[in-house]
């Protein structure tokens, strides 16, 4: 054989696209194993294997478009797929080069979009925390060093400690685990307490619901968290980690696992960092304790004891882990820093407003028709971030309100849609930033209904510690459910107003002291509904079934009896044609009729 | 203090706890990785092998016994076969959860926090897991299932009934 053709053959084959298959906890539950088993021997049966690689990446975002699909270079978005859609795409696409129409997303105008990059999803973002996500293989460290990955760290070693921590403190970057505390400020606390050990931790026990940009942040980009975490730990001086990941989490756990294990073999985690630095990471479960992602509780989880929080001060910075300086710092929070070291502080601050810089990742869930997560400058509006990157209210219903910041933030009314996302303005409005959850809903939920579930929430999460939270939170539960029931009374709402306020000033920690929030600001905006449970005893988003009754219309009613054959106590009766009647006093309101009526002649009053 | 003598477990148990215990060492910090695999091996935490671990790591029972009992995914009761674990959070619930829980009760026949006789099935609410994007959601053992609705529910626990 000749030189050159010798040399030809070592060259790695030439691959025409990259297939990726977001494979983010959303798209798995909705079929993305499937879809890529169903690809992967489609693929190898043509034999294009050499031509054509197709891998895991995190998660995208579009999670109710899911499972996806991006084929490289175009970057042509296929969504929504099932197991035979895939093979389509094999044979059409990767085999012969022509794009499979009927599977590409569509835009409002239900017109297919050609690419990724020219989704109106993608369009209004900012991606700093979520850069990588659905760019790279987050199972290969290769892929991660080949987008710029590691060189902060390298960066970092050649910098003082100090320098780090002012360019950290130039750039605005505040913690976005919830309170929102300057992160160089924490990390310059720790650096300047003198001590022969020092820790820092990532906090993943995200828990707060409707909130999971740290799960996908994990899943799909492992590198860019420790990557920050070593530079934290290099900064005040820590030679120790934990990563603590919620139980919950699984496969957040295993890619992180597979990134600390790929890193200690390249040298980047363990003795003699780029020869300068030692630093190593552990993984710590959690178990099943929403209180753990308190700061001083998931320490206390780490030493093997009780997730139980303890009052402050000592803040960890001074006495954390086995009484040793350490900083705690959220996942999201982590994710950014790599980025803010390659590009510098004043690019990262020239997002953002005057008090909150840079980016931030919402999670929008509940009723939006693209619920996923996006990541925008703060100050964007909720107006754009729900009607022009989550595309509005499903089914045609009305917006009424958003949960801001999960069971320790609160509402907000259709009438502030134009209030800019940053720490400052959702404070004044009584919600808060806190992990970026953001919980949307139309005019078919009940503000009341809702309070109670927040609070139910932590009800069932309370250490049981101090008082205020463990029985507060539980008489101002049984208060909420009685009003549900329809036999609250004035006296109820004063009480509530009042409860509130003495387990907000009297907790021992910020689960206790926020846990009264959704009831206050659904107060404060919804009163009018409160008012109607009580006064009135009616719902009026017609939710809490004891204040509901179903009817039928006569007019309407054409005698099919349908709704009396599925009735499951027997309650309606009619002759054949006739109008049919509701036996109220057997009536469950289980809503079963109201369903099954194809003339609307039934309705809820 | 050696393990209970009375305890009913099967050699394989016994090992399986003892080699949990060994691979890792004995400080408290390590108690709850050591909780987590035995509840992996075995399915829950019995009370011979919280008293080996108490034994192992030098800390009173109590002590064990009150961590384990903390956390909600160590199950020291040993029930059935598969949990299902339904979201029972705000974005699940407001779009559609309760109706879903229905159907799992009329398909169950039990309520959440039972068992159905055969053991086979254990219904849980529980808090958010973090897949919003799929409202409402449940776990099986360690599946995801999301975007549920009432009529899904059948199919589902027929698989595991099938075994």
């Amino acid at each position: 054989m000749s030189e050159v053709a010798q040399e030809k053959q070592d060259l790695p084959a030439i691959e025409r696209c990259h297939v990726l298959i977001c494979a983010g906890a959303a798209c798995v539950a909705s079929g993305a194993m499937e879809v890529e088993a169903a690809m992967k021997s489609k693929i190898s049966a043509l034999n294009l294997e050499a031509e054509v690689s197709l891998f895991d990446t995190g998660c995208v975002g579009t999670c109710d478009l899911g499972p996806v699909v991006i084929v490289y270079p175009e970057g042509t978005f296929y969504v929504k797929l099932k197991p035979a859609d895939a093979e389509e795409i094999v044979t059409e696409h990767l085999l012969k080069g022509r794009v499979v129409q009927r599977l590409l997303s569509k835009d409002a105008d239900h017109v297919e979009v050609p690419s990724i990059f020219e989704h109106p999803f993608f369009a209004k973002q900012k991606r700093i925390a979520l850069r990588n996500l659905g760019v790279i293989n987050p199972e290969s460290i290769d892929e991660y060093i080949a987008v710029g990955g590691y060189a902060s760290l390298g960066k970092v070693l050649e910098m003082t400690q100090d320098e780090v921590i002012k360019l950290v403190l130039d750039s605005g970057l505040r913690g976005r685990g919830g309170a929102g505390f300057p992160t160089g400020r924490k990390w310059a606390f720790a650096k300047a307490v003198e001590a022969d050990q020092k820790y820092v931790i990532i906090n993943g026990d995200e828990g707060d619901p409707g909130a999971f940009m740290d799960r996908s942040v994990l899943e799909g980009d492992p590198h860019s968290v420790i990557e920050g975490l070593a530079i934290a730990g290099y900064a005040i001086g820590a030679t120790q980690g934990y990563a603590y990941v919620r139980a919950e989490y699984p496969l957040a756990i295993k890619r992180l696992q597979i990134a600390i294990d790929q890193a200690r073999e390249y040298g980047l985690l363990g003795k003699g960092i780029f020869g300068k630095f030692d630093f190593d990471l552990e993984i710590r479960k959690g178990a099943g304790a929403f209180v753990c992602g308190e700061e001083t509780a998931l320490m206390r989880s780490i030493e093997g004891m009780r997730g139980q929080p303890r009052p402050k001060p000592p803040f960890p910075a001074v006495s954390g882990l086995w009484g040793k300086p350490t900083i705690i710092n959220n996942v999201e929070t982590l994710a950014n820093v790599p980025a803010i070291i390659q590009n510098g502080p004043f690019w990262y601050s020239s997002f953002g407003t005057e008090t909150s810089k840079g980016t931030k990742v919402f999670a929008l869930a509940g009723n939006i028709n693209n619920t996923g997560l996006i990541e925008v400058p703060f100050g964007t509006t909720l107006r754009e971030v729900v009607f022009e990157i989550g595309g509005g209210i499903p089914n045609g219903k009305e917006f009424k309100a958003v949960q801001a910041g999960g069971p320790s933030g609160g509402c907000i009314p259709a009438s502030l849609l134009d209030i800019p996302l940053d720490y400052e303005s959702l404070q004044k409005a009584g919600a808060i930033v806190g992990s970026g959850g953001l919980i949307v809903m139309d005019s078919d939920t009940c503000m009341v209904d809702v309070a109670r579930f927040f609070l139910e929430f932590t009800v069932d999460e309370s250490c049981g510690q101090c008082t205020p939270c463990r029985e507060g939170t539980k008489r101002m539960l049984e208060i909420l459910t009685k009003i549900t029931k329809g036999r609250g009374t004035l006296e109820d709402i004063t009480k509530l107003e009042t409860l509130a306020k003495a387990i907000t000033q009297t907790s021992l920690c910020q689960l206790g002291i926020t846990a009264p929030n959704p009831v206050l600001s659904t107060l404060r905006y919804f009163r009018d509904e409160y008012l109607a449970h009580v006064v009135d005893k009616t719902c009026p988003a017609k939710v809490c079934r004891e204040l509901i009754t179903f009817d039928i219309l006569p007019d309407k009613c054409t005698g099919c009896t349908i709704c009396a054959r599925n009735c499951p106590t027997h309650a309606i009766s009619g002759e054949r044609k006739q109008a049919h009647v509701i036996d109220q006093s057997a009536c469950i309101k289980c809503g079963e009729c109201l369903v099954r009526c194809k003339f609307d002649a039934v309705v809820k009053v | 203090m050696a393990i209970n003598e009375s305890c009913c477990c099967s050699a394989e148990e016994e090992a399986a706890v003892q080699a949990a215990i060994n691979d890792f060492e004995p400080i408290r910090t390590n108690l709850i990785p050591i909780l987590h695999r035995i509840q992996d091996e075995l399915g829950q935490i019995p009370g011979w092998a919280m008293e080996a671990v108490a034994d192992k790591l030098d800390i009173p029972l109590a002590d064990v016994w009150g961590t384990a009992s903390f956390y909600t995914m160590f199950d020291l009761k040993g029930r059935a076969k598969h949990i299902i674990r339904l979201c029972e959070s705000p974005p699940c619930h407001i779009t559609g959860a309760k109706k879903v829980l229905e159907a799992l009760k009329d398909e169950l026949g039990i309520e959440p926090g039972e068992v159905t006789e055969d053991g086979l099935f254990g219904l849980e609410l529980v808090s958010c897991f973090g897949v919003c994007g799929v409202a409402p959601a449940m776990i099986v053992d360690h599946q995801v299932y999301g975007n549920l609705t009432p009529e899904m529910v059948p199919d589902v626990i027929a698989k595991y009934r099938e075994g």
